[in-house]
């Protein structure tokens, strides 16, 4: 038996999250006892096949259709290599992408879904753990399928490492063009203020517990103590309150300020995945159990409308 | 034209909770309309406030509870909504997107919608998958995490932009019919106005069971299994503070000077 990782790239360039696949694949593959096998669909294959082909990895499968991602292609070419691989798991990230086409092939095929897995282990059947209730609880589900797929939360598991000896071999698919009803025009990348929070030593970071736009100033205040910038979580861009450019996140920055302070900001695993490489991490929440503070190194569990203004003076 | 939109009444879990077997005891939640679902409903609204004949119905998976929120979704604009519910779906255990998607693609197969429009995940569960899972069992077209929408009836295409990572949105065509799944900050949802709740009441919010549909119980029979609930470990070893404000303040301010900050 085999698992099958399907890598990720974009405008040139694999995505991280491909060989943090990998590592799922050899851990799931020890479990049984199997082979681990890739796959990469469109642009430079053969260039992403060579990045593939680390340690533990048996076969490479490169499927030269089309340059970016195109959902219907994906979820054809995909399907069609997971008939012929057969693996007891097929492997995707909860990336947009992943979402954008994982479903469709799961569905296709007929394989049980989980998605957004941050733990996985297989003993006759596949057992996933992902997180409920914004992280705040964790549940484990049992696959009673001989033949499964999941999507894995990137940043969860280390990037494969060394060179391997894996075979690389092109797969031909069958394209029906006529199922290719979306077009992928072109990219755009968003904008709108005059200040990039990449590059800040300090940021001042707010999030929804925030409450109403007006209330703001007592963080334009602290960050003006501190010679700090103001960045937010993503309500508050969504709110129109700050310039989407402000906004954190993985659909937003990835910042690795000196220090981030992040105030009242659940710690969303979207929002964390911008800011966990910042050095030293501040949160200012009144809820004990926000997931924020699992990464923070320095907490206050109180009403951020007692402490930040309290904080400012501090620096003033 | 036909708008479905799918919605669904989420459960958030207070700050001090307790667990209760494989749920949150009861007592520590509260139900509301899931965020990412008010931002497809708006833009259900605003396709039919732009355009003529357009209908627009809210479709819920959910228990006799649930209409409140159906309610709001009704006085905000839909015209109509249906809510699915019986035993077997109540005994089903794990609704996963497969399963959901079952049933929604029977209520879609009853109305045949020109459009669907679903959020792109919901806050408690949060796979993020069901929309497109639906698309792929109706056979439409789809597109996920959909942050920008311009829909051009007559040709039968809508131009969406989809929210990659990194500050990236990816420009796609898609063919009508279709499935897009709505990401927050597409529009600004509206608050119900106090005629569109009194107007609310007199719409129709019809109760559909598995075997209205044409499904059995079987068909909500899901190969996933949840066996566990616990809090997670944290993984945190964070130094927190306590005290007053003005203590912990203090303090936080001395541990930040010695990183330099703020001199
Ligand atoms: C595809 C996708 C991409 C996303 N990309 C991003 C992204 O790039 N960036 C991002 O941030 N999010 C992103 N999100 C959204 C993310 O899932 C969360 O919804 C968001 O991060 C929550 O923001 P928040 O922490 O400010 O709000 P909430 O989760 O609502 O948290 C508010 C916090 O404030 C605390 N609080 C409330 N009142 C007070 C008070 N008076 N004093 C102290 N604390 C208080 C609460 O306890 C709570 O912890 C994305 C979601 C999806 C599905």
């Amino acid at each position: 038996m085999t698992v099958l990782a399907v890598a990720e790239h974009r405008r040139g360039e694999l995505r991280e999250v491909s060989l943090e696949l990998l590592t799922v694949a050899r851990q799931l593959a020890d479990d049984i006892e199997g082979e681990v096998h890739a796959a990469v669909v469109g642009g430079p294959v053969k260039a992403y096949a060579e990045r593939l082909n680390r340690e533990g990895v048996d076969t490479v499968h490169t499927i030269a259709e089309g340059e970016e991602f195109n959902h219907d292609v994906y979820t054809q070419a995909v399907a069609q290599l997971t008939e012929a691989v057969d693996p007891a798991v097929l492997v995707m990230p909860n990336s947009v992408n992943g979402l954008d086409y994982a479903p469709a092939v799961a569905g296709r095929l007929d394989r049980p879904l989980v998605t957004d897995v941050v733990d996985l282990s297989y003993d006759d059947e596949l057992t996933a753990t992902r997180e409920l209730y914004g992280s705040k609880v964790e549940t484990t589900i049992d696959v009673h399928a001989d033949r499964a797929a999941v999507t894995v939360r990137p940043a969860e598991w280390p990037a494969a490492e060394g060179t391997g000896d894996a075979t690389v071999e092109a797969f031909e698919v069958d394209i029906d063009d006529a199922a290719v009803r979306s077009t992928v025009t072109g990219f755009e990348e968003v904008g709108g203020g005059d200040v990039d929070i990449t590059d800040a030593d300090v940021l001042v970071s707010v999030g929804r517990g925030i409450g109403e736009e007006e209330n703001l100033d007592i963080v334009y205040d602290l960050a003006e103590a501190l010679g700090a910038t103001v960045s937010a979580s993503r309500p508050l861009i969504d709110n129109g309150w700050l310039p989407k450019d402000r906004q954190v996140g993985q659909s937003g920055k990835v910042v690795t300020p000196d220090v981030y302070i992040a105030i009242g900001i659940s710690g969303a695993v979207q929002h964390v995945a911008g800011m966990k490489g910042s050095d030293i991490i501040v949160a200012i929440n009144d809820d004990p159990n926000a997931p924020i503070f699992d990464i923070a190194d320095y907490g206050i569990v109180d009403d951020l409308f007692e402490v930040v203004p309290a904080l400012t003076e501090q620096f003033e | 034209m036909k708008i479905l939109v799918t919605v669904k009444e989420v459960a958030a879990v207070d700050d001090e909770f307790e667990l209760d077997g494989l749920a949150v005891d009861d007592r520590y939640v509260t139900y509301d309309l899931n965020e990412w679902d008010e931002y497809a409903v708006e833009t259900a609204v605003q396709i039919r406030e732009a355009g003529d004949d357009v209908e627009v119905v809210a479709v819920t998976i959910g228990d006799a509870d649930a209409e409140e929120t159906v309610r709001q979704v009704l006085a905000k604009g839909a015209d109509r909504a249906i809510r699915v519910w019986d035993d077997a779906l109540a005994e089903a255990g794990l609704l996963d997107p497969a399963t959901k998607a079952r049933v929604l693609a029977a209520v879609a197969d009853d109305e045949d919608p020109d459009l669907v429009l679903t959020g792109v995940q919901s806050a408690d569960d949060g796979f993020g998958a069901t929309g497109v899972t639906l698309a792929e069992r109706i056979g439409f077209e789809w597109a996920a995490v959909v942050c920008s929408l311009d829909l051009d009836r007559e040709a039968g295409v809508a131009h969406v932009h989809r929210e990659l990572e990194g500050g990236v949105e990816e420009l796609t065509d898609v063919e009508l019919p279709a499935v897009l799944t709505i990401q927050t900050g597409i529009n600004e949802p509206r608050y119900a106005s106090l005629r569109g709740i009194r107007q609310a009441q007199s719409k129709e919010l019809a109760e559909r069971s598995l075997s209205d549909l044409g499904l059995a119980a079987e068909d909500v029979a899901s190969p996933l299994e949840q066996t566990d609930l616990y809090e997670p470990e944290t993984g945190g070893d964070a130094t927190v503070f306590e005290g007053s404000a003005e203590a912990t303040a203090a303090e936080l301010a001395s541990a930040l000077r010695e990183k330099g900050v703020g001199q």
